[in-house]
């Protein structure tokens, strides 16, 4: 074969959402000739459904918001498992990055004064989401977009072409990281796994057709892993591409049982079940009832949260107008909170008709404020559920929404672990958000690491200008094959590779239809390692995921290459099948509640693990038996001991909170 | 709950050529149009070509006609046709086919490269930046965009002239001169560039005849031809004499049409 198209570039950015785009733009700024590839079309990506805000500490409304506020916020709200250094360096960079976008265009909903406007939001000690209406992502989105096309139009002008030094591969799917000096076997890559990256494989929707990106540095911007669940406010293309395109070059996952449950999707009709109801409507002034009309939230403060949130309706409803002498409401508490109390709510039987409960502003604020501070939420609702939420409550539950866990990664640099030239930022990195994520934090955490991965993607990429890493002819041959799979289905495989993997269905099992077994897995992440987990159900998950490895590897499609959707879909499988294996086998581990982990056999925090991370890396070697059995899989766990805080980090807590937290032996360190 | 098994005809076929496929799918309360479409996918046309993504009326991608409407998969209810009515999908027509109800828009990433970007204004840093919410709320009314490309798809001036868009940047990119014009901060005028002037020299905007198809097709509901279209023309005008300008101050939104 290897009569695939080569092309050298300097950086390759995999995703085009906020991170990936910053990056692209910083990379470029930089003077590295940048390419971005993304599966949708250019500004499409689902940065887009953001809505509340982005955090960032310019105290525009509280004069009072510093960085270090900030950071504190983020460290509670993640129970203090963040990477500190990362969390530490997102809260002093946020509002540089808010400000820049202004100078790119971006216009955000304003003060009196002038000045960008900010919002309330859950975990946050004061207004400090920059917004626009709840269409926050989509500002970020196109702002970033339009900066892109300002740099096309420069080079244009210098060069004649408007793709010179930065261009977009739109529609179009990274499936393997390519390295240098290392053996071909696909998936297997040497003990150590020393190569540098060397570029991208990857395949053109429209036409199906294979291309290779040449490039010392791969900057991995790919988000979350969504579309594994059943219930979930993600699009369609978080599959989890690019956490499996770093396992399967060498690169260990951080954290990876951390999974956020929004605690407000919509519940009803059934068809638009997850679809997200922004966190603004909480933010401001939207309560939380049961069928009993009762706000529920007051019953479910936890006691680490409890000196910080209102006692009464009455104290939480001043709040709003007089934030310095009074406390929350706990409506406001982090997502993980909410999520948990919604559960047990409609599990005690208080639950609303379709199975959720009541989100209500009808009650709260007029309807023309409603409607101007809320214009999507109107409209989503308006249109899709036929209900007016200016005269009537949303129903809402948890859906799946964010994965905390991700590529591990150097708290500066952005570089993963372990593979030279591979940089990950945003939702599929780890680390920053700890065991939970806050509301708004995201946005900035895009904007943040995705400068510094373009940054120090650049800057590896001019190093290595003398020493090009090379690409093996092996390795996009092997990449080839692999993609071409499911042409031919159940073919290209031996009787014991099939007896390994079939679980007993013995050679030449069907053919099996893609959207099928996608189907069958996201109903065994829902029911099974979703929002509240049990050992036996995980370990009964862990059975049914390596069936559903056997199955996949015979998912079949029919047609040609050309914009075929069962084909990308029997491709995203695989990746969606490894990280759910990761998310399963991580969360089997952990045996306490903390953030988006909670365990109904170890419902609580255990100091003890506070300071433990787990890593999951893929098996070496990956031999079929053991992928077959659920015991052992494709991956590997690791522990290993976090760094300990640094001390004037430590020092903006009262010793009191840091109690709850931090095992006895940290404290006295 | 009730589901019913709904009759559809979908376009498929590719650049050589194609035609409408029949088909009868399950639908069941609350759906739309992209879940029938999913479902076909699932059960009878795994290889049904569509783009989408956020399933949530919030990306634009899911742009197709349904019953020769330009309209969002994915916010076009299943309720709004009658049980026993056959339900067509085509591609958008302005654009040529790649595959099934996928078509080339490359066209709109042609024409927003040729608008000119924000000019920064000189002597302020970041975090300078002073507007009052009262002057960017028309700008952000016109940012509110989603891109799906309706307006550009049902816009007469293309919609059957191939020939007309080469000169003509559609009434997304009219849109989007009028929203930098708009700007409380853009500075291209002291660099030189009228943004008005360009949009009737450069964009075509003296194609625009202020029928308001794009209006009456934008799923975000934001007034294309009223607060960006005509203001321009307005301003067009004080250069160049626009009959349309008047006329369109007389015409009335269109009812009741497709």
């Amino acid at each position: 074969m290897s009569v695939v198209d080569r092309q050298e570039w300097d950086v390759v950015v995999v995703g085009a959402g906020g991170a990936g785009l910053r990056a692209a733009i910083e990379a470029r700024e930089r003077g590295a000739r940048t390419a971005v590839i993304c599966k949708s079309l250019f500004g499409k990506a689902h940065t887009v459904m953001a809505e509340g805000g982005i955090a960032a500490a310019m105290a525009n409304v509280n004069e009072h918001d510093t960085w270090q506020v900030h950071f504190r916020d983020t460290m509670r709200g993640g129970k203090f498992l963040n990477q500190w250094r990362m969390a530490e360096l997102h809260a002093q960079e946020a509002p540089d990055r808010v400000w820049e976008l202004e100078t790119w265009g971006a216009l955000f909903d304003r003060t009196k004064d002038g000045k960008i406007s900010q919002r309330n939001f859950g975990g946050h000690e004061y207004p400090r989401l920059a917004h626009v209406g709840d269409r926050t992502g989509l500002e970020l989105i196109r702002t970033l977009q339009q900066k892109i096309v300002a740099l096309q139009q420069e080079d244009y002008r210098a060069t004649g072409d408007y793709e010179s030094r930065l261009k977009v591969f739109q529609e179009c799917t990274v499936t393997r990281i390519l390295k240098d000096g290392e053996r071909s076997e696909m998936g297997v890559p040497p003990a150590g796994g020393r190569g540098r990256v060397s570029g991208v494989f990857a395949y053109e929707r429209e036409t199906g057709r294979f291309f290779v990106l040449k490039a010392p540095a791969v900057v991995i911007a790919t988000g979350g892993i969504g579309k594994s669940f059943k219930v979930t406010s993600n699009s369609w293309e978080y599959t989890g591409d690019g956490h499996a395109l770093a396992l399967l070059a060498g690169a260990p996952l951080l954290n990876m049982e951390f999974v956020q449950f929004h605690p407000t999707g919509m519940v009803w009709p059934p068809s638009v079940k997850g679809i997200l109801v922004t966190e603004s409507v909480r933010g401001d002034g939207g309560v939380l009832r049961n069928s009993d009309g009762k706000r529920f939230m007051f019953d479910y403060i936890p006691d680490v949260f409890k000196e910080k949130y209102a006692e009464s309706e009455e104290e939480g409803d001043r709040w709003y107008d007089d934030p310095d002498r009074n406390r929350r409401p706990p409506e406001l508490l982090p997502r993980d909170e909410v999520a948990r109390a919604i559960n047990a709510e409609v599990k005690a039987g208080r639950g609303s008709p379709h199975g959720g409960v009541f989100l209500d502003v009808s009650t709260r604020m007029p309807a023309e404020v409603i409607r101007r501070r809320l214009p999507s939420m109107y409209h989503q609702f308006k249109e899709l559920a036929d209900v007016d939420i200016t005269a009537e409550p949303m129903e809402v539950g948890p859906t799946c929404h964010y994965v905390m866990g991700g590529i591990a990664v150097d708290s500066d640099t952005a570089a993963a672990r372990g593979v030279p030239g591979l940089y990950a930022a945003g939702e599929v990195a780890g680390g920053m958000h700890g065991s939970n994520r806050l509301g708004g934090n995201s946005l900035s955490d895009l904007l943040v690491f995705g400068r510094r991965a373009g940054l120090h993607a650049a800057e590896h990429a001019a190093a290595s200008a003398d020493d090009r890493p090379r690409v093996s002819d092996e390795q996009v041959d092997a990449a080839a094959a692999e993609a071409l799979g499911p042409f031919s289905a159940g073919g290209g495989e031996t009787a014991g590779d099939r007896e390994a993997a079939g679980g007993g269905q013995g050679v030449g099992g069907p053919p099996e239809n893609p959207y099928t077994l996608h189907q069958e897995l996201q109903q065994t992440m829902n029911d099974l390692v979703g929002i509240i987990r049990r050992e036996q159900e995980m370990e009964q998950a862990l059975k049914k995921l390596a069936e559903l490895r056997g199955r996949a590897r015979r998912a079949g499609v029919e047609g040609h290459r050309q914009f075929n959707p069962g084909w990308h879909l029997a491709l995203d499988l695989r990746n969606m099948l490894l990280v759910s294996e990761c998310v399963a086998r991580a969360a089997l581990e952990r045996t306490e509640s903390r953030g988006g982990h909670t365990r109904e056999d170890h419902p609580t925090m255990d100091r003890a693990w506070r300071n433990v991370n787990l890593l999951c890396a893929l098996a070496r070697p990956a031999d079929e038996l053991a992928e077959a059995d659920p015991a052992r899989g494709r991956i590997a766990l690791t522990r290993e001991t976090t760094e300990p805080i640094r001390p004037d980090l430590l020092a903006l807590f009262e010793k009191e909170e840091l109690v709850k937290y931090l095992a006895e032996e940290e404290l006295y360190e | 709950m009730s589901s019913y098994e709904a009759r559809f005809q979908v376009w498929r076929g590719d650049a050589e050529g194609g035609g409408l496929e029949d088909f009868r799918v399950e639908v069941n309360d609350g759906e739309v149009v992209l879940d029938i479409v999913h479902r076909l996918q699932a059960t009878q046309a795994p290889d049904l070509a569509v783009r989408w993504n956020c399933k949530a009326g919030k990306c634009g991608s899911c742009s197709a006609e349904i019953n020769g409407r330009p309209r969002l998969l994915c916010m076009t209810r299943m309720s709004v046709f009658g049980r026993d009515e056959t339900i067509t999908i085509t591609p958008l027509r302005a654009f040529p086919v790649i595959r099934d109800l996928v078509t080339d828009v490359g066209f709109n990433y042609q024409k927003a490269r040729e608008v000119p970007a924000f000019v920064p204004p000189a002597g302020l840093g970041p975090g300078e930046y002073r507007m009052m919410q009262e002057d960017v709320d028309r700008p952000q009314e016109f940012r509110k965009c989603i891109e799906c490309f309706l307006c550009q798809d049902t816009c007469h001036v293309v919609r059957d002239h191939e020939e007309n868009k080469k000169a003509f940047a559609g009434p997304r990119f009219l849109m989007r001169v009028a929203e930098l014009d708009m700007h409380p901060l853009d500075a291209a005028a002291e660099t030189g560039l009228d943004r008005r002037a360009t949009a009737q020299d450069e964009h075509g905007l003296g194609y625009c005849n202020i029928t308001k198809c794009c209006t009456e097709v934008c799923p975000e509901d934001i007034k294309i031809t009223d607060n960006a279209l005509i203001p321009m023309k307005e301003r067009a005008v004080d250069r160049k004499y626009d009959p349309l300008v008047w006329l369109g101050s007389k015409i009335r939104r269109r009812t009741g049409a497709n």
